[in-house]
């Protein structure tokens, strides 16, 4: 028979053991969250085709027709994007999900006990469909430019784990945030516009001056899409700013964890 | 099987913000604003503007496996903070709870119910949510199906179910919820009266099944009929500890006569009873009894006004309602604060103290707002010409006199 023991402040196994313990609240937060966005109409899914299409377009006119900018090697431009659109449309909708999770399921977290962290990392999930989507996209357009991946293609999930974490840290601590603070909402947006132009989506990461490329790698996400781009397309990677990338990560998950499970407890007072 | 030991709970509060505390978030930018004016001003900010509120306080009790505890208290007492305490929703500032076996609580029906969503998906989906296994879903699904009645529209999305089918289902789902301990906050009270009677039921059959059952209500008979033995808060505090008569005769008697109330506006949004008067009238035999009630409303809203009346045994003795047996005649809540008055006639009622209690409510559907025995008066001897008034409640014969005369012969007119 468990035992619960409630005292002011959590025991932190206990903490653990619970989230294992709500695992198949997680699956059916996931599923209820997909269920809902593609439910109704074929809107959700020709939503999730049309958007990262035309966002590469635009990107491929801007960058390569106008400013004239090199692709990596041999690969078609509109490939390189797109291989870059895969993980940042991955993150941004991670981010932007997670980061209002908790205040769309107050109801939840007021009228129920389960570990918090459930809902943002389910919320997180949902954007892993549009990302399946992207990447059947990415494979008609492989198929269309004739250009042919190499055995690095498998080292993809590894990338795809680390954008979901390099979207996750900041998630935890945007939600947590959102729950106090109620005008950090309308900070995400721009956040997300912003990194956009400052991650290396509409062009390569190579043509960032030498010494400056170190400090660029600062942005996670820059890590992230060189890593894409290396599976997709092959090449070399910038392996210390790759490395840099999974540091900050790292460091974003800890803050993120940490001031999401300090805060956690107060949730359901001032939810 | 539950101990609880010196637990407390407080907030903190801004104070002079009590009234409004339901709509005041802070922002991002206040915070940063005020922090910078601290720091350019160099004044002790924390100080002055916070307090503390200490909604539960120093409360130690222990139940047995097998007792059904009724939870009482009146409105702010304690007894909502205490149930999401024991279920884990808030944690205790200080003080330790130990729970032996697995909790279930049912704090509200129909959480996180999803109107896109299907019947089916909704009894996975918020049988998930309560902690229920998928397979123990799977087991009872069909059993949950026909408590709630609603096979035909398994997979209709549920925001086309009518209001009433939507209740039904959701309380099923709960009603399933099979744990040692289970924490029941009011939710007994929806559907229709059929309908209730089939949930009081099955909470009659869960308090005989042997389990562990913490249950708030106001709805003092409610408690005489369920439950084994009864916790009285006050303030926060524990203030009677015994079996449920002793306590519920205890917690009528506290009750001085209250003639006016205010209350602070709901969290959830639905219209609210913020303030209310009470003024009765005796004159020429007839005794009338006046409310004024004031609702406040985030939105247009139509509602039934009830008013159930209830003797100093706890006892209900009568039901008056605006709306409820006629729709049309349903208030017509506009947005912002809305001012209405009433009149019950008392004159059948013994001689003895009387509790009323309010609620705003859809008919058959769920509760807006419930204010529980807000008012209090007492019936006295009429101090005039002897015939009138004398029935009394401690006759122990009940509470109305059904009024009768003398006539010549059955069936003519007087």
């Amino acid at each position: 028979m468990p035992k619960i023991v409630i005292e002011a402040g959590h025991s932190e196994r206990q903490y653990w053991k619970d989230l294992w313990h709500f695992r198949e609240l997680f699956y059916f937060l996931a599923w209820r969250d997909i269920l809902v966005r593609y439910k109704q109409t074929l809107i959700g899914i020709a939503w999730a085709v049309i958007r990262p299409l035309l966002t590469m377009a635009i990107l491929v006119v801007v960058f390569n027709k106008l400013a004239k900018l090199p692709s990596d090697g041999t690969a078609p431009y509109p490939i390189l994007v797109f291989a870059a659109m895969l993980p940042w449309q991955f993150f941004s909708t991670s981010l932007s999900e997670a980061s209002n999770s908790l205040v769309v399921n107050s109801n939840l977290i007021s009228k129920v006990y389960f570990p918090r962290l459930v809902v943002p990392a389910s919320a997180v999930i949902t954007s892993l469909v549009d990302f399946a989507i992207s990447l059947g996209l990415l494979a008609g357009l492989m198929v269309i430019y004739q250009f042919a991946p190499t055995w690095k293609i498998l080292t993809l999930p590894l990338f795809t784990l680390l954008a979901f974490l390099a979207a996750l840290g900041p998630g935890l601590l945007m939600t947590a945030l959102n729950v106090k603070y109620r005008d950090v909402r309308y900070i995400i947006p721009f956040i997300v516009q912003i990194g956009l132009y400052i991650s290396p989506v509409g062009f390569s990461s190579s043509i960032v001056p030498e010494k400056w490329r170190l400090i660029y790698s600062l942005n996670p996400m820059v890590g992230v899409i060189d890593g894409f781009r290396w599976a997709i397309l092959g090449g070399e990677i910038y392996m210390p700013g790759f490395l840099v990338a999974i540091g900050t990560t790292i460091v974003f998950l800890w803050l993120g964890l940490n001031y999401f499970r300090k805060t956690e407890r107060t949730f359901a007072d001032v939810i | 099987m539950i101990k609880v030991e010196n637990l407390s709970k407080h907030y903190r509060i801004k104070s002079g913000s009590k009234q409004d505390t339901a709509h005041s978030y802070s922002t991002l930018r206040d915070s940063m604003a005020n922090g910078i004016k601290s720091l350019l001003s160099w004044k002790n900010k924390t100080a002055s503007e916070w307090e503390e509120f200490w909604a539960v306080r120093d409360v130690s009790f222990e139940v047995k496996q097998g007792e059904v505890v009724g939870l009482i208290g009146r409105n702010g007492a304690g007894k909502s903070t205490l149930l999401k305490l024991l279920s884990r929703i808030t944690e205790p500032s200080s003080g330790r709870i130990t729970l032996d076996g697995k909790v279930g609580s049912l704090l509200e029906v129909g959480t996180g119910f999803h109107p896109e969503l299907s019947g089916r998906e909704n009894i996975f989906l918020n049988g998930a949510i309560l902690g229920m296994k998928r397979t123990e879903i799977q087991a009872k699904f069909d059993e949950i199906v026909d408590f709630a009645g609603v096979e035909k529209f398994l997979e209709t999305p549920v925001k086309r179910y009518s209001s009433g089918m939507y209740v039904r289902l959701a309380f099923s789902v709960a009603a399933h919820l099979e744990t040692e301990i289970l924490l029941v906050d009011e939710v007994l009270a929806v559907g229709d009266s059929q309908f209730q009677k089939k949930c009081l039921q099955k909470m009659e059959n869960v308090s005989s099944s042997g389990r562990t059952v913490i249950f708030v209500s106001h709805n003092m008979s409610t408690i005489l009929s369920l439950c084994s033995r009864c916790i009285f808060l006050k303030n926060g505090q524990l203030d009677f500890d015994s079996e449920p008569r002793e306590a519920v005769r205890k917690y009528l008697e506290e009750a001085q006569p209250t003639t006016h109330f205010q209350r602070t506006l709901q969290r959830s949004g639905d219209p609210t009873i913020t303030e209310g008067r009470l003024q009765t009238n005796e004159k020429e035999g007839s005794y009338q009894i006046d409310i004024k009630v004031t609702i406040e409303s985030d939105s247009d809203i139509k509602s039934c006004i009830n008013v159930s009346t209830r003797d100093s045994m706890a006892q209900q003795v009568g039901f008056s309602s605006i709306g409820s047996f006629n729709n049309e005649e349903m208030l017509d809540i506009k947005k912002g604060k809305n001012t209405f008055c009433f009149r019950m006639d008392g004159s059948n009622l013994a001689v003895g103290s009387y509790f009323l209690s309010l609620s705003l409510s859809i008919t058959n559907v769920r509760y807006l707002d419930r204010c529980e025995d807000c008012f209090s008066f007492d019936i006295e001897k009429s101090p005039r010409t002897g015939t009138h008034r004398v029935f009394s409640q401690n006759w122990g014969l009940g509470s109305v006199e059904l009024p009768m005369s003398k006539i010549d012969q059955p069936g003519t007119e007087t």
